[in-house]
């Protein structure tokens, strides 16, 4: 058994210290770097989606907590967004978004406001399997809408 | 030999060579050897030339721009490419500016052989060399469907091109080396579905034309057609490969091409952008089995590596 001494939580300390490192510097160097920020907040909306659309596809059974789970992740990333694209952040990182953002933000900033609007008002509507088959489509359709025009290919 | 004899033997030469190049190049030569006389079709099917409509991405690129009306095809919209900046023209039905007074066999001659009423060639950024495949009775159903919608009135100002693309002659040649003239002919071995979807993806959907790798001349590399390609309209991306490698579509099953095409998820649930999302925007007015059709044809195809450059490391 190990003993717990004053050497061994020693030791621990300094791996957890270690291998919490990396973990700190990269949200550190996420606040300081806007593209990797919102590649994250990105995934997360990706993440989120997840579940809602293989119930969609019926590839999941219906289950209304994950879907209000994913529905509050789209909410609260559509209020994260906008700030996290500032001047300065067109490029590098191999970010795929495309210039278009900052020739036309307030329109960027208008779509973002209601992909959240559009997921705030199906947490409302949807109760059963029923209506989240019929309100979660127009939720999930802001992703398009925006991605066609400041979306571009990845390199 | 006289100075005189030679020179008079070179003015012939010349002159036989424009006349050679005048013949090659004229949108009639090409129709009387390549050409067909569309057979006899039957009355306009509008519901058809509706679906056809959504499938050839007529609206992705004739739509009015910085507007939300699919169906508004005043055209205006410009496209910028490596060989000048083309403008789309009006598509509505106006009878002035947009094709409202077209003739099928006009129409015909357009979407088969890329010619114009005025009987000049038109550019390849109209995907003529993909809607050659659509078969009469099917053109002459979609005609049908875009004269039902509504006139938009304004003439398109021609394209910016930098000589020699601005020389329309010189397409005569290009025809020669990319424009088949032989509509889709549906293969034996093949079931209905494949076949749909073959002529779908090839036809009307024009799939190949941004999908695959060209050559200098800005034509397809048929061998590795659909392999994915640079962007044609001029952005940095590249164009995703849709055959079965694994940089393609090999972890794809059928059933997540045809969800792909109808909600624009891929199957880790990432949201298609650019291009691509206009033309979910037209497929997802397709019936499920043409969208099942054309998922089934491309997950039948053989497995070609994408010629994407390798990435640059920093």
């Amino acid at each position: 058994m190990l003993k717990i001494t004053m050497k061994n939580t020693a030791l621990m300390l300094l791996a957890g210290t270690v291998l919490a490192l990396p973990l700190l510097s990269s949200s550190v160097s996420a606040q300081n770097d806007p593209i990797a920020s919102r590649k994250a907040v990105m995934k997360s909306v990706g993440g989120a989606m997840r579940d809602p659309g293989q119930m969609m596809r019926g590839q999941a059974p219906f289950d209304l907590a994950k879907v209000k789970a994913s529905l509050e992740t789209f909410v609260e990333a559509s209020g994260k967004m906008s700030a996290l694209y500032p001047k300065g952040s067109e490029t590098g990182g191999e970010t795929t978004a495309s210039p278009k953002i900052w020739e036309a933000k307030a329109d960027f900033d208008a779509r973002l406001v209601k992909f959240g609007a559009d997921a705030k008002e199906a947490l409302g509507s949807i109760t059963d399997e029923a209506s989240f088959k019929a309100n979660f489509p127009k939720v999930g359709q802001n992703c398009g809408s925006c991605h066609e025009t400041y979306r571009i290919e990845k390199k | 030999m006289s100075k005189r004899l030679v020179l008079s033997g070179l003015v012939a030469a010349l002159l036989c060579g424009v006349a050679g190049f005048w013949l090659l190049t004229a949108p009639s030569v090409w129709h009387a050897v390549r050409g067909s006389v569309p057979v006899a079709t039957g009355p306009a099917r509008l519901e058809n030339g509706q679906t056809l409509f959504w499938a050839g991405g007529c609206a992705s690129c004739h739509a009015t721009p910085d507007q939300d009306d699919r169906l508004r095809l005043g055209g205006g919209r410009a496209l910028p490419t490596p060989f000048g900046t083309f403008r789309v023209p009006n598509l509505s039905s106006d009878t002035r500016d947009g094709i409202g007074a077209w003739s099928e066999l006009t129409f015909i001659a357009a979407m088969r052989e890329g010619v114009s009423p005025d009987g000049r060639h038109y550019y390849p950024a109209f995907p003529y060399t993909s809607y050659a495949l659509m078969n009469d009775q099917d053109l002459v159903d979609l005609l049908a469907f875009l004269k039902t919608l509504p006139p938009v009135s304004g003439r398109i100002a021609d394209h910016d091109l930098p000589f020699p693309f601005s020389f329309r002659r010189g397409l005569g040649l290009w025809k020669w080396l990319n424009l088949g003239g032989v509509s889709y002919q549906p293969q034996t071995g093949q079931s209905d579905l494949w076949n749909r979807g073959a002529y779908l993806v090839n036809g009307p959907g024009h799939c190949a034309e941004c999908h695959s790798p060209r050559d200098v001349m800005g034509g397809i590399r048929t061998p590795l057609r659909l392999s994915g390609g640079p962007d044609p309209e001029g952005g940095a991306g590249y164009i995703p490969n849709l055959t079965s490698h694994p940089s393609g579509l090999a972890k794809w099953t059928a059933e997540d091409v045809a969800e792909f095409l109808k909600t624009g998820f891929t199957p880790d649930f990432d949201s298609a952008g650019g291009s691509m999302a206009s033309v979910i925007k037209n497929m997802g007015h397709l019936e499920d089995a043409d969208r099942m059709a054309i998922a089934t044809y491309l997950k039948s195809l053989p497995p070609l590596p994408s010629n994407k450059p390798a990435k640059k490391t920093p």
